[in-house]
């Protein structure tokens, strides 16, 4: 298979989330992966733009946040870099605990490490995160 | 077309949500959400969500059923949910969320258990 890349760079306004899904459905699709897959990418696709327009780029105007999309030979990679001001994965509690069942909200990071093989965050050195997402195949 | 399309009947003192659409950030979970407060205020506590057209819901989504289930048990009312899509009833089953949500295959079971 050859590798592909499309790179998008989005606006940190929340109708953003629903391009860079549609961006991944293309992807998943141009990459040969079936429907039993790319619901699960579009979740975590939706939920790491989402945290990078509202938790890390705050929703400004000035801020962009740019998803990269590789299809390697056997996983997709995708990046999604924002311009926050960081982020620590390890704080945010476990949804499903009792205790925080009925939380409306951070639930996004549990669903991305559900749906994905590799999830994980780096501190971008010219600042912000970069979110890292692999499902194999 | 709106994200979420929500017609709303009325099945004795139970008003029944039939739900189109899908529940995500934005819109779909704005709709949700000023549709619940909009009936709280009329006096209309308890409520079943059909959520047989809904195939997709994202975090935010999740979230607002929360919210929904929270403010309505808050008013003495109930909240239940009708005919989940596999999907939803997987998220729903991963986030141990069917745990707290009463959930029904048919509108009959769903309405024969409001107290």
């Amino acid at each position: 298979m050859t590798e592909q890349t499309t790179r998008l760079v989005l606006p940190s306004h929340i109708e953003a989330v629903a391009d860079a899904a549609a961006a991944a459905t293309d992807f998943v699709q141009n990459c040969g992966l079936g429907e039993e897959l790319a619901f699960g990418i579009d979740m975590a696709v939706r939920e790491a733009v989402t945290n990078a327009i509202v938790h890390g780029n705050q929703e400004d105007e000035a801020k962009k946040v740019e998803v990269t999309f590789n299809c390697l030979e056997h996983a997709l990679e995708i990046e999604v870099k924002d311009q926050g001001e960081g982020f620590d994965p390890s704080a945010v509690p476990d949804p499903t605990d009792p205790a925080n069942i009925l939380k409306t909200s951070g639930r996004g990071i549990f669903l991305m490490r559900t749906f994905m093989d590799e999830v994980d965050w780096l501190a971008r050195p010219e600042g912000g995160t970069k979110v890292r997402l692999v499902k194999k195949f | 077309m709106a994200e979420l399309n929500i017609r709303e009947r009325q099945a004795g003192d139970i008003t029944v949500l039939d739900m189109d659409g899908r529940i995500t950030i934005g819109e779909g979970s704005v709709a949700l959400r000023s549709a619940i407060r909009r009936l709280l205020e009329e006096g209309k506590k308890n409520i079943l969500l059909n959520l047989a057209g809904v195939g997709y819901i994202d975090s935010s989504g999740i979230g607002e059923l929360v919210s929904s289930y929270t403010a309505i048990n808050k008013e003495g009312g109930q909240l239940k949910l009708l005919s989940l899509t596999e999907k939803l009833r997987d998220l729903l089953t991963i986030t141990k969320l069917l745990t707290v949500f009463d959930a029904y295959e048919t509108e009959a079971d769903a309405l024969s258990n409001f107290k």
